[in-house]
């Protein structure tokens, strides 16, 4: 593992023995609470790129909620930069969610410069850092089109601008590339580390996929089947200066080999299968 | 919420009506409309009388035949706009334009064609009918999947047999919403024909009672009339669930 | 103009010049239509005469107050109804069978209760275009997509800036499908009310007209209500197209 690929020790972000259980609902013949999340311990350093997969329905976008503020944990603790996060979105959290979530009825321009208006930033300001930022997303010719007139891939890099022109410190990524094509999907991986290396910025991205994690992440923490806990955390040992090529190195290979042999058990339990103790614990 | 709650909660709502038409009745006086109980019990005595059941028998008789005519020729566009794409890319627009005038206003223009009786009237409320029909059915078929008459020309079948087996099932729940809502706007044109200008059926009784000052009878036939209409559109939507399940 | 437009203007032009035709050579006679030619003439008689200024000023100013009543009160209503979800659960049935009742029939019982002038008119036009709008704002609510709120709380914005600049623009497809229905039936109501019974009004015209066998006055009016619903409701749709057009695939 080359020291380069962790630019920091410093802790970005903190998850002390967090969980997150829903309540039952009320009422008669009303369903059980539902253990989703934990406990989950994450010490997330300052500029890393960290992924976590797990089988589909394990609480990774609990997880994800859970740190950015949007859910309040059941017991446990979130800290961002030292600052105890409690159901209230911290300043320097961006999140970009599975779900296309561009604005129908803005311009890619004005989605993009949603936030900044929100927050009383001068008009030439916006410009600068909303004309800078989709020159950076390669969406610079699309800045007049309305989103319905911009593929899926186009549409989650107008999310993603939107994001970034916020200058978050901590970027939340939520399977955001969930809904696009495999080849898709390899590009907008290079996407995300070329703003990552750029912002500086620490990126945690939620996903499915194990080899987008493995090509992707500094760290690659793999989740257990509901109710979601860290089983293990790989390191990929992959140089900052990297990019979608790496799939073709056997350690690419390696790494998702590792992570399916951890997941295929838990994943067989997500789906229900009978057999799933005996095989995980082979 | 639980299934008793909301039977609960939608009998407040009964309530709340009943003591709004209380108010009504004390604000405005029995002679113009008369309180709910009165009226409730008025209600069994009226449905009884010679009166009633003439104009309801002449009601019925032309919203019959109103409903047969809009049926017709609502399938009948319906399907020549669905299946030849020109016609309904040119018709469609017309028959959208159409839909949202008021109809009112042609009225007389079927009195002076149809004369008073009841042809006027049957005019009219199929004139109501046949757009949504033709509108519904245009729609319905232009959804048939195309996949469905490549899977037809595979497996062989004659057009007569891809009409019976593939199309119709296929079309068959939006259809049947057209016919629904044409039921719904068939009875409102056959009634607003028999409150102007019409000697017989229940839109003319209840403009006779209002003229005569007789609220309780003209209270007791709009009622009946909702009735009749909530429970008519409750058994088509009933169906028009099934068909929409099973396909 | 596209191939379909020019066919579809053909086949208009072409059944009013077959009707004008049937008219001019007696096939239809001129005591049941009058040709369109004719109705066009009258009516342009008509409106330089000045005769009915005063009735389309009434009438199409209660349709304008019909229909801003209903917009704004069944949108207020809407976001009420939404806001209390066990008032809304009590009221859905209620609302899935306001427009299969013959709602229109409690015209003469409003006439009774309030007399021959104005008010039922009002009445039974907003009780006509109300729930259109209500039913449009509860359904815009429910479709506003749950991620919006997830990218309000993320933007940090209050309940009212979420609604203002987030919930808003989202549901307001919907909300303009209400706006046209509002119209279309607030219109309808309103002439078919005078048509059937009103002190004034254009509708009360037609009647009269139809009454005296006075033809020309009386296709004049239909054609001047023709025109104007037409017009009205080519305008709401040009709009429609416009907002469409940005919101889904770009068409022109």
């Amino acid at each position: 593992m080359s020291v380069a690929s962790l630019p920091s020790r410093e802790i970005h972000a903190q998850l002390e023995a967090v969980t997150r259980v829903f309540p039952a609902a009320p009422g008669a013949g009303a369903q059980p609470p539902v253990h989703a999340l934990g406990p989950v311990d994450l010490d997330l350093r300052k500029g890393e790129f960290f992924a976590v997969v797990g089988p589909s329905g394990c609480g990774k976008s609990t997880f994800l909620e859970v740190l950015a503020g949007l859910q309040k944990p059941t017991a446990g603790t979130v800290t961002f930069e030292g600052k105890v996060v409690n159901g209230e979105v911290a300043d320097g959290i961006g999140v970009v969610f599975q779900e296309d979530a561009s604005f129908p009825w803005l311009t890619v321009w004005d989605n993009a410069a949603f936030g900044l208006r929100r927050n009383g930033v001068a008009a030439a300001e916006i410009r600068r850092r909303v004309d800078d930022t989709l020159a950076f997303m390669g969406l610079k010719d699309f800045a007049r089109a309305y989103p319905s007139q911009l593929s899926g891939g186009m549409r989650q890099r107008v999310c993603i601008a939107r994001t970034l022109v916020l200058q978050p410190r901590l970027i939340l990524l939520d399977e955001p590339f969930g809904a696009l094509d495999a080849q898709t999907r390899l590009l907008m991986g290079d996407e995300v580390l070329r703003l990552w290396r750029r912002t500086g910025a620490s990126v945690l991205l939620i996903t499915h996929a194990l080899d987008e994690a493995a090509m992707l992440a500094d760290r690659v923490g793999a989740m257990s089947a509901r109710p979601g806990r860290f089983i293990e955390v790989i390191d990929t040992g992959w140089p900052r200066e990297r990019d979608s090529t790496i799939v073709g190195e056997a350690a690419f290979g390696e790494i998702t080999a590792r992570l399916w042999e951890r997941l295929r058990g838990e994943s067989l339990k997500a789906l229900g299968h009978a057999g799933a103790d005996s095989m995980a614990a082979e | 919420m639980t299934a008793t709650r909301r039977f609960t909660d939608t009998f407040v709502v009964v309530l709340a009506m009943l003591a709004v038409w209380q108010v009504l009745h004390l604000i405005a006086g029995s002679t113009a409309l008369p309180a709910p109980l009165p009226t409730l019990t008025y209600l069994l005595h009226n449905v009884t009388t010679d009166r009633f059941a003439t104009n309801a028998a002449a009601t019925i008789e032309a919203f019959f035949f109103a409903l047969l005519l809009a049926y017709a020729v609502g399938l009948a566009i319906g399907v020549w706009m669905g299946a030849h794409r020109l016609s309904g890319a040119v018709g469609e627009p017309i028959l959208v334009a159409l839909y949202s005038l008021p109809k009112i206003v042609l009225y007389p223009v079927l009195l002076l064609i149809f004369g008073l009786g009841i042809s006027g009237k049957v005019a009219f409320g199929a004139l109501h009918g046949i757009l949504p029909v033709a509108l519904l059915t245009t729609g319905a078929i232009r959804a048939i999947p195309p996949v469905y008459l490549r899977a037809a020309r595979t497996l062989q079948l004659t057009p007569w047999q891809t009409i019976r087996t593939v199309l119709l099932p296929a079309a068959l729940p939006e259809v049947f919403t057209g016919l629904r809502i044409g039921f719904t706007v068939t009875l409102l044109g056959v009634l607003l024909g028999e409150m102007f200008a019409s000697k017989a059926g229940l839109g003319s009784m209840i403009m006779t009672d209002m003229s005569l000052a007789q609220s309780e009878d003209m209270v007791t036939v709009a009622i009946l009339l909702f009735a009749f209409a909530a429970v008519a559109n409750g058994i088509l939507l009933w169906i028009e669930h099934r068909l929409h399940r099973r396909v | 103009m596209t191939r379909v437009g020019l066919i579809r203007l053909a086949v208009i032009v072409g059944a009013i010049g077959a009707l004008e035709l049937a008219c001019r050579i007696g096939l239809i006679k001129h005591q049941i239509i009058i040709p369109p030619s004719e109705m066009a003439s009258a009516l342009w008689t008509l409106l330089a005469s000045g005769s009915v200024n005063a009735d389309i000023e009434r009438t199409l100013g209660i349709i304008v107050l019909v229909i801003a009543l209903s917009i704004v009160l069944g949108f207020a209503a809407g976001i009420a109804i939404h806001a209390l979800p066990r008032v809304r659960a009590a009221l859905d049935p209620f609302f899935a069978t306001y427009y299969a009742v013959p709602v229109f029939i409690f015209y003469p019982v409003l006439i009774a209760i309030f007399g021959l002038s104005v008010m039922p008119i009002v009445l039974i036009g907003v009780a006509t275009a109300i729930v259109a709008m209500i039913i449009a704002t509860l359904n815009g609510l429910d479709r506003v997509p749950r991620v919006l709120t997830k990218v309000a709380r993320v933007h940090r914005l209050s309940r009212i800036k979420t609604a203002v600049t987030l919930q808003l623009p989202a549901a307001a497809p919907y909300l303009f499908t209400g706006v046209k229905l509002s119209v279309s039936y607030g219109f309808i109501a309103v002439i078919a009310a005078e048509f059937i019974l009103s002190p004034a009004g254009l509708g009360r015209d037609i009647a009269d007209a139809y009454a005296d066998f006075n033809n020309r006055r009386m296709y004049a009016l239909i054609l001047f209500l023709l025109i104007v619903a037409t017009l009205v409701n080519a305008a709401l749709h040009a709009l429609d197209m416009r907002f469409a057009a940005r919101r889904s695939g770009g068409r022109p």
